[in-house]
């Protein structure tokens, strides 16, 4: 990517790098060419980079005191809160940390949404993300289930028998899941060996994500392809590097609010009661950022329906890149799409909201209006706005004020390639 | 920023729905703890008479298989000295063994033992209170919607039922209680026990106390939390103004505007 090859100062380092060139990707990292407008909601791929090593780091303390078995696993988090020194700290930071994590992770979705980063030729930096999002949600799941309360129980059992819904081979399926005839300590055990797992193979398609990144550059609030190294961009450090170290610190206070004084305000009560399989709690509920899904699945009558459009609401959104006819990049210059794209934000609210309710009268009735408009978003909405949109003039460069009238997108393309 | 305020319009409309919703189940009394707030603290004493009502009202059938004797004697919880520690140990006869001969042992307990329960397992429990397990206290603050609010507002809800509402026996009236019925009796009256600070024993003041020591039994960290997080938000806003300002002049090479 850097323009000019990197040749380290010193003998040794130059012997080093002629046999493995970490000091070149160092350098390439630092120097690395970026658009000088980003903007904050472009600080939160830093900011998820710090929750995932949260995650990883505390995960690995409370993995040295929490016994996975059905009938010590509550105990051990007890005993993690009570006598491990500062183990109520790790732990609320753990369990705030995947909240916080999936905070992060939403603006993040919903900033490329909005700028379009996910179009032509950013298609796989959008699909490593969403692989990396499905398995956040894993995580997230199997990790809730490790404390053994009434929730992780009975949220275990709801979201592994939706697999039952699979015709002919879905009882099996489940079974195989379980290990067992029912949520037991083998589907204890397991989740708590995949949820270990899982953060590294999050962590290796991070970098592929950086990698894929690091190819056609960052995309930016404008949405305009910009050459690189020029008086548009800025040396990745110290200019974004500073930047995203403000907005992480900002961040982190808001967690830390979370951890020191309201830890438990996004999990739910019943958790702190130990799993019991004869008594089942009032309202299932899953951890709020599920919810929208738990909405759509239940606004279906039909359980392999519902099944089949909840996940339908997450891979639909692998081949956005193929929906969105527009050209132009970012809602900044797309009156029409802008509209929309809010509309969508209050949708996708309005879901996480139902979701949280029992699934009748009014919030059966939102729930469907809801879903259907989730997917008329993308399979309609999409496709045909930006076909019929009149779009606003692209800049042809950051820096550089638009040209009256003539600058539409395809003209700044041309210019660009001819520079 | 127009979009913004919409967006914050909405939220605030949901929010309100949602308490309009609520507020057909009869909301637990809101009391003003001492430990709620950010600098929150437990009243040491009122924490050391809860031990006492749970220890002469609630032990009988609430264990808290969770604490140990030595926790009533730790910073930010009662606080008893090192030697009532040991004397509210001594005071239980623990299970211990198997010994040289391979016999199970009585002998009086020790600060380092957990909390002795009142029965041998839960289904004792159950058999010996008509069929309902009395709940573990040791996180039963966590456990409940509402959490102190809802113990304390449990403890003083008991009322005659109205008409038209029948109970069977063994069933009790608590208007706070989730589905009004309740298989715990009212077990609070005026003076039922002596303080031993002297304090008069009224109902009320028995319910504060208790939930007082249930919710730190519940959060026997909240102190030091509280404690350390006003220091690690202090440290970080110091350190957010700095790599402000940082940021501020490393970005006016570039641009004046960021």
């Amino acid at each position: 990517m850097s323009e000019q090859e990197y040749v380290p100062k010193s003998k040794a380092g130059k012997w080093f790098n002629d046999r493995l060139p970490l000091l070149s990707l160092a350098s390439h990292l630092t120097d690395y060419p970026t658009p000088k407008n980003l903007n904050y909601w472009w600080t939160f791929g830093g900011i998820l980079t710090f929750c995932l090593l949260t995650q990883i780091i505390t995960g690995i303390v409370l993995a040295m005191h929490y016994v996975a078995h059905a009938d010590l696993a509550f105990a051990s988090v007890e005993h993690i809160m009570r006598d491990v020194n500062y183990g109520w700290l790790i732990r609320y930071i753990h369990s705030n940390g995947a909240s916080m994590f999936f905070l992060a992770v939403y603006i993040h979705i919903f900033r490329s949404l909005f700028y379009g980063s996910y179009k032509s030729p950013r298609e796989i930096i959008w699909i490593i993300g969403l692989m990396i999002y499905l398995l956040m949600m894993a995580a997230a799941f199997m990790g809730y289930v490790l404390p053994w309360g009434q929730m992780s129980f009975w949220g275990a059992t709801v979201i592994t028998n939706l697999f039952s819904a699979i015709p002919l081979i879905g009882d099996s399926i489940t079974t195989w899941l379980w290990g067992a005839y029912s949520v037991d300590n083998p589907t204890l055990t397991r989740f708590f060996s995949l949820h270990y797992l899982i953060p590294f193979l999050i962590l290796g398609l991070v970098v592929l994500h950086i990698w894929a990144l690091h190819v056609p550059g960052n995309n930016n609030p404008v949405g305009i392809d910009i050459k690189k190294p020029s008086k548009d961009t800025v040396p990745f450090h110290p200019y974004i590097t500073i930047k995203d170290a403000f907005a992480l610190l900002l961040f982190m206070i808001i967690f830390a609010g979370f951890v020191f004084f309201a830890p438990n305000v996004l999990g739910h009560s019943d958790n702190y009661i130990q799993a019991n399989p004869m008594v089942t709690p009032a309202h299932i509920v899953p951890e709020w950022y599920l919810l929208p899904f738990y909405a759509i699945l239940r606004s279906v009558p039909d359980k392999l329906g519902g099944v089949i459009l909840m996940f339908g609401a997450i891979f639909i959104l692998f081949v956005l890149p193929w929906l969105d006819t527009s050209k132009v990049r970012s809602a900044v210059f797309r009156p029409i799409y802008r509209q929309f794209f809010w509309i969508l934000v209050i949708d996708v609210l309005v879901l996480g909201y139902v979701g949280a309710m029992p699934a009748e009268g009014i919030y059966l009735v939102l729930a469907r209006v809801g879903t259907i408009y989730y997917f008329l978003h993308f399979i309609v909405v999409l496709p045909v706005v930006g076909y019929l949109e009149k779009t606003e003039p692209v800049p042809l460069s950051i820096s550089d004020p638009v040209l009256s009238g003539s600058a539409d997108y395809s003209m700044a393309k041309k210019d660009n390639e001819k520079i | 920023m127009k979009k913004f305020k919409l967006f914050f319009c909405i939220l605030l409309s949901l929010t309100i729905f949602n308490t309009l919703k609520s507020a057909e189940q009869i909301d637990p009394i809101k009391v003003d703890w001492s430990f709620k707030g950010l600098l929150g603290k437990f009243d040491r004493a009122s924490l050391q008479r809860g031990y006492q009502v749970y220890n002469e009202v609630c032990a009988s059938c609430h264990s808290m298989q969770y604490l140990s004797y030595r926790n009533l004697g730790e910073p930010g919880g009662p606080e008893f000295s090192e030697e009532e520690v040991k004397a509210i140990a001594a005071g239980f006869e623990v299970t211990d063994g198997p010994d040289a001969q391979g016999e199970m042992f009585t002998r009086p307990g020790r600060p380092s033992d957990k909390f002795v329960s009142p029965y041998p397992n839960v289904n004792a429990a159950a058999a010996a209170n008509g069929g309902a397990y009395p709940p573990d206290m040791s996180v039963l603050v966590k456990a409940r919607k509402g959490g102190a609010n809802y113990i304390y507002s449990v403890l003083v809800g008991y009322e005659d039922p109205p008409p038209g509402v029948t109970l069977d026996e063994g069933v009790y009236y608590n208007k706070y209680m989730i589905g009004n019925k309740i298989k715990m009796p009212n077990n609070l009256s005026d003076g039922l026990i002596e303080y031993a600070d002297g304090t008069e024993a009224t109902v009320d003041q028995m319910a504060k106390d208790v939930t007082t020591f249930l919710s730190w039994a519940a959060e026997p960290e909240l102190e030091s939390r509280h404690k350390t997080g006003v220091k690690v938000i202090l440290y970080l806003v110091l350190l957010s103004i700095l790599v402000f300002l940082s940021m501020k002049k490393i970005w006016s090479r570039v641009n004046p505007e960021i």
